[in-house]
């Protein structure tokens, strides 16, 4: 006779739905593994044909002209923290303003619902498309292409996070502590940017690195704002290159040598980006205010 | 006042005057927000418009697209944009869920939470990184075994005849499934965890397993958010261009097999935009955009208002 746990006899019945729910979970932990070896295969392709392919020249050089073996993305590195530098010149001061505006002033008021509504409409709008209004706002006025144009573009990328990362972190802040401030005298601007704003800081700057993370690695919108540039350039109203864009254009090269390269700039770009998570994820942990 | 003159502050704001200022620059910034939502529509419908002007609504049901005789037609890019993110959700859609549900329900807190980190490392990782590895590791390896083997089981079917070419349809869809996975499985997480835990006890109270309670009391319960979560995966593969477009394949054909070549709205952008010379290419360009924009726009807003009434529940959704 066979018993289950709790000495009852186990029918057939209970017994297949036994079999059922285990058969199940372990798809659930299948599919979990999946995921997680995905990510493994990825990864672990990156780091192993990166390494090989990461030397001095890389981190150095700028690229040699088609065809001829080495040279390296020195000024690509250099023109992705640039680009992501004049996003966040033009996201931070209008998403976190419309940040303060949406958890101090707007609250539950239409105006501020649509705001709401339209960051998220904001969030949804596919890359490629934000670097053709980016285009038309800025390539086509100056004439050319240039780093203020891709960096604008990461910008509009990064501003819905920025909006919703502020907004979200201010509503965590108690009322007792701007009525606190209130109460001294203090006016209500000064109540917001010195004492709500630092208290919500930390969670605000998780936001910040998180957005700055996705933006780095977007190449869609910099084809035709940021265009590349096999030069130094620290110009911002000249074309200019970036990590992503160099590492697009080495993979369908027809050249070895680029492939490798490319490889090694993928290592470099994805290393970049990871540490500015575990960075959003350190500065998340401390602080007044986290989630 | 009497104050002596040394008491008042000279020239300054009183302090409801530099509060309204302040609240008027910061509304401003948040018109702005805004103002770029409805501006990236206008604009890009404005530079469509000497292209849909001059094609029509056929623009969008035609198949050619030739750059030099000045002849566009949309069809098999709008065709290659549907049918590679409608295969990112059969294939990724499933392993999603069944992640979300090991996360949300079977995991033991040990497990959770690296777990649900590296999902979300997934999602980190940039989408050209994805390109690279989907153009020189996942298509030879399609070309080579998977490709030949499900044209030995299903190759009956035309969807799966064909030369093996490695790069194509079906390739893409494979690499936008498993980009879309970290924000499908991260949002259906949250809204199966949402799922009050009275709803689990009564189940287990009736003597289900956990696996029923999970199949017959959370899930019904988490529908609705989970359906929104395969529409937030949906938006993004839609619009995701360069791992597509390196893997594609960039031919302007509808093909009959899974495995040929194809093309995406977001990739044909990428690939010629920079290198349009005419007006009239560049005007195309944009109004493949501009359709874009209008497919993505109402399922993400369908997304969003079905996860948040679900995860922030009606009484913080409403």
């Amino acid at each position: 006779m066979r018993l289950d746990g709790y000495g009852y006899r186990a029918t057939a019945h209970y017994r297949r739905r036994k079999i059922v729910g285990r058969v199940f979970q372990g798809l659930t932990v299948l599919s979990a593994g999946l995921a997680v070896g995905v990510l493994f295969a990825v990864l672990g392709f990156v780091f192993v044909q990166g390494v090989s392919g990461l030397n001095l020249e890389l981190l150095t050089q700028t690229p040699k002209p088609p065809g001829e073996a080495g040279g390296g993305m020195a000024n690509a590195i250099v023109g992705t923290l640039m680009l992501v530098g004049l996003a966040c010149l033009f996201s931070l001061p209008v998403g976190i303003g419309a940040g303060v505006y949406l958890a101090e002033h707007g609250r539950s008021g239409a105006l501020a619902q649509l705001i709401r509504f339209m960051a998220d409409v904001l969030t949804g709008v596919p890359s490629i498309v934000v670097g053709l209004f980016a285009y038309t706002v800025l390539v086509l006025p100056l004439g050319r292409f240039s780093a203020l144009a891709g960096g604008f573009a990461l910008g509009v990328i990064m501003l819905p996070t920025v909006v919703r990362a502020t907004e979200e972190m201010l509503r965590l802040v108690p009322d007792s502590v701007r009525e606190a401030g209130l109460a001294l005298g203090i006016t209500r601007w000064k109540v917001t940017l010195r004492i709500v704003l630092p208290a919500a800081l930390n969670g605000i700057l998780t936001g910040i690195l998180l957005a700055v993370a996705r933006a780095a690695g977007e190449t869609a919108p910099l084809l035709f704002t940021a265009f590349g540039n096999p030069f130094w350039n620290l110009d911002p109203t000249q074309p200019t290159a970036a990590l992503p864009l160099q590492i697009f254009v080495y993979a369908i090269s027809p050249y070895d040598d680029w492939h490798r390269q490319a490889w090694a700039g993928a290592l470099v770009l994805v290393c970049l980006v990871l540490l500015a998570s575990l960075a959003a994820r350190l500065v998340g942990s401390r602080g007044v205010v986290s989630r | 006042m009497t104050l002596p003159a040394t008491l008042r502050r000279p020239r300054r704001l009183s302090s409801r005057t530099e509060d309204l200022i302040f609240k008027g620059t910061v509304a401003f910034l948040g018109l702005g927000v805004l103002g770029l939502a409805v501006g990236i529509g206008l604009s890009l419908a404005g530079e469509a418009g000497p292209a849909l002007g001059r094609f029509g609504p056929g623009f969008f049901a035609r198949s050619v697209w030739d750059p030099v005789r000045e002849d566009f037609g949309v069809l098999p890019h709008i065709y290659g944009t549907l049918v590679t993110s409608l295969l990112a959700l059969l294939l990724g859609g499933p392993v999603a869920l069944g992640t979300a549900v090991f996360l949300a329900e079977f995991a033991p807190g040990w497990v959770r939470n690296p777990v649900s980190y590296l999902v979300e490392l997934l999602a980190a990782v940039p989408s050209v990184v994805y390109g690279l590895w989907g153009l020189f590791v996942l298509a030879p390896l399609l070309r080579t075994t998977v490709q030949p083997a499900l044209g030995n089981w299903l190759g009956f079917l035309p969807l799966f005849q064909g030369p093996y070419y490695g790069v194509g349809i079906f390739t893409g869809g494979l690499i936008l499934a498993i980009m879309v996975i970290p924000t499908m499985a991260a949002v259906s997480r949250d809204v199966i965890r949402a799922v009050p835990d009275d709803q689990r006890e009564a189940m287990l109270a009736l003597g289900a397993t956990r696996w029923e309670t999970v199949r017959y009391a959370v899930l019904p319960a988490a529908r609705s958010g989970i359906v929104g979560a395969v529409l937030l995966g949906l938006g993004r593969a839609l619009g995701e261009t360069m791992a597509v477009t390196m893997v594609i394949g960039n031919r302007p054909e509808i093909p009959a097999s899974l495995f040929g070549p194809g093309y995406t709205m977001a990739a044909v952008i990428a690939n010629e935009f920079a290198e349009a010379t005419s007006d009239l290419h560049l005007s195309a360009l944009f109004a493949v955009g501009f359709g874009l924009f209008v497919l993505t726009l109402p399922v993400n807003i369908a997304a969003r208002v079905l996860v948040w009434r679900v995860a922030w529940g009606p009484v913080g959704g409403e």
